[in-house]
């Protein structure tokens, strides 16, 4: 187990540092940085200026090594536009987009492992059908869109919540659900798929056949294994929707990563939108890491291969 | 008279000789509902796109600001002449969706084609070769899903400067990832087939085994992938115009058409609902056509 956990914390370190390297080149080269900072109408001298001042005029492994220098210090630079270190804005918002990603991540489970277990259940039923058809509607369905329609629906014509901010918990429901949706059918499939291998299998047989109630049957002994491979997909759409939650948010205006980095982009703000990026895949592989830790400890053979 | 009847009694030619694989397959695509209708719907919305010029009652980008927001024609005051109203510039909303059509399909086909390229490249070699060259790409598939595609997606698009040939490349340089994992696992359960070991015994080179060997047998997940993979990239492109920085006005762009009403969805839904409903029910429709190829190419595979 311990060399196993070695080896996998070494590959999260190498694809975090690999992540740094493709988000800091990626910025850089896209354009030119310099002349993005100065703004529309910026003369030849001023932007010489600032490509001077940021250090742009550096080569590119330069500029690099002396960022991930400081980055390993946790100094992320200073926000050209807000004027203010990176780490304390990330640190200021981070927690919004945490509790967002933690309460679409629930509205998922809690909508899609009942219906998963229920469709594994009953199969070819109109359980069935109706959780199919739910996961299909959430995989073609736009949350920007779906985001919408909530807002239209239980904002303006309904009144019941509010349609935008992060003042209340009522803020955070739908965000939450506009979110959730999209991870919905990944996780209800892999839920059913993985309770019709459980329910057929010897012991499930076993248990039902020394007269346990079908309850504890269905509890105790199929859901408990059919949900390791739930947790660790669980854990990888987490760090998706910290991704994507950048739409979302902006259409809510909830204070978090993803409507710092939105607005970062308007602002050309770097050192900002380089943070964001590698916070985020911070979390992902930090998320993907635990994910494995778990499902090494719950099935000893993953450890062996 | 009596050979006549001898004749019909006789079994058909159909009914002595086995069906061939070819109308097998098709008897059971055409017998999947869900690939029926979306495969259908995506024929009209197909048709749309490629005709669009000619089904178009109105030019897409002629604006009247004097005729602005009409009303759709299930409303009272609704008129044929714009059969789905006008957007807050005038310009006929029917005409836009249709053009609209081509925008989407063209992005979402060429950005998987080009994921398509490099993640079956990438995963042919990781599952063919195995070892050294498996753990490498291993690393640069998890290395790319680690990093949050939409936002470096954005962050690229507003730095290069937003056009639809810079969506489309960028896009296909960040959604190769399922082609890559799919294809490396299609690979490594080929590989090791007695064909393949024929194959290389006569001495065939790495490229002929390659494409005459493997790809055949693996080709129905690539198209499984494919179809899937223009749904998401329909997908992510609406979004990236919805927040302004993929494809630009006056192109009419269903995203585009989502954020530009967004201001009025309050007094006019349709004025988002109808872009949002197209939107829907195209990417509903490869979704459809997608997981009915998974069921139908191989049907031992359904759960």
């Amino acid at each position: 187990m311990l060399r196993y956990t070695l080896k996998r914390f070494g590959v999260a370190l190498l694809v975090a540092l690999t992540v740094s390297v493709v988000a800091f080149t990626l910025l850089r080269l896209s354009g030119d940085p310099a002349a993005a900072l100065a703004g529309e109408g910026a003369t030849e001298e001023d932007i010489e200026y600032v490509r001077k001042h940021y250090g742009f005029d550096q080569p590119l492994l330069t500029q690099y090594s002396a960022w991930l220098v400081k980055a390993l210090k946790g100094d992320f630079g200073v926000s050209v536009y807000l004027k203010t270190p990176v780490s304390e804005i990330i640190f200021e918002r981070a927690p919004t987009t945490l509790i967002l990603g933690l309460c679409a991540l629930s509205f998922a489970l809690i909508l899609s492992i009942p219906l998963g277990v229920l469709a594994a259940m009953y199969p070819n039923t109109i359980i069935d059908r109706t959780a199919l058809t739910i996961a299909v509607v959430g995989q073609a369905l736009p949350s920007f869109f779906f985001a919408l329609v909530l807002i239209i629906v239980f904002g303006v014509w309904l009144r019941m919540l509010p349609i935008s901010g992060s003042g209340s918990w009522l803020n955070f429901i739908m965000p939450s659900v506009a979110l959730g949706y999209y991870a919905t059918p990944a996780i209800m499939r892999l839920t059913r798929a993985g309770m019709m291998d459980v329910l057929s299998s010897d012991y499930i047989r076993t248990a039902r056949a020394k007269g346990l109630r079908p309850r504890v049957v269905l509890f105790k002994h199929a859901l408990r294994n059919a949900i390791i491979p739930v947790v660790s997909l669980s854990a990888v759409q987490l760090g998706f929707m910290l991704g994507g939650s950048i739409v979302i948010e902006t259409i809510f205006s909830l204070n978090g990563l993803g409507n710092l980095a939105w607005q970062s982009i308007q602002r050309s703000d770097f050192e900002v939108m380089q943070a964001i990026v590698l916070t985020v895949a911070s979390f992902y592989i930090v998320l993907t890491f635990l994910a494995d830790m778990l499902n090494a400890f719950l099935d000893p053979r993953i450890r062996v291969h | 008279m009596n050979d006549m009847t001898k004749a019909e009694k006789l079994p058909s030619a159909e009914q002595i000789l086995e069906p061939s694989p070819t109308s097998l397959l098709l008897k059971r695509a055409f017998g999947h509902a869900g690939m029926t209708i979306g495969g259908g719907v995506l024929l009209v919305i197909l048709v749309m796109a490629l005709f669009s010029p000619w089904l178009a009652p109105h030019d897409p980008y002629a604006f009247d600001l004097a005729k602005k927001y009409i009303d759709p024609i299930w409303h009272a005051n609704g008129t044929w002449e714009h059969i789905l109203g006008t957007d807050g510039q005038g310009r006929d909303y029917l005409s836009r969706i249709i053009y609209g059509a081509r925008v989407s399909l063209l992005i979402g086909f060429a950005a998987m084609l080009i994921s398509g390229i490099l993640g079956t490249a990438l995963g042919v070699a990781a599952g063919y070769f195995g070892g050294r060259v498996d753990m490498v790409i291993t690393f640069i598939i998890t290395t790319r899903l680690a990093m949050p595609a939409i936002l470096v997606a954005l962050a690229v698009v507003a730095l290069v400067g937003s056009s639809m040939w810079i969506v489309i490349w960028v896009l296909g340089l960040l959604i190769w990832d399922r082609f890559a994992v799919v294809m490396r696992s299609a690979t490594q359960q080929v590989r090791n087939m007695d064909y393949v070991a024929a194959a290389r015994a006569l001495g065939c080179s790495t490229a002929r085994i390659v494409l005459t060997e493997i790809m055949p047998n693996i080709v129905n997940s690539l198209i499984v992938v494919a179809t899937l993979e223009v749904a998401h990239a329909v997908l992510l492109e609406a979004a990236l115009s919805f927040l302004g920085l993929g494809v630009q006005p006056p192109t009419p762009s269903w995203g585009l058409m989502i954020s530009e009403g967004k201001g009025m969805m309050f007094f006019k839904a349709w004025v988002i609902g109808i872009p949002g409903a197209a939107l829907f029910a195209m990417v509903l429709c490869i979704n459809l056509l997608g997981d009915g190829i998974r069921d139908v190419t191989a049907p031992e595979n359904r759960n």
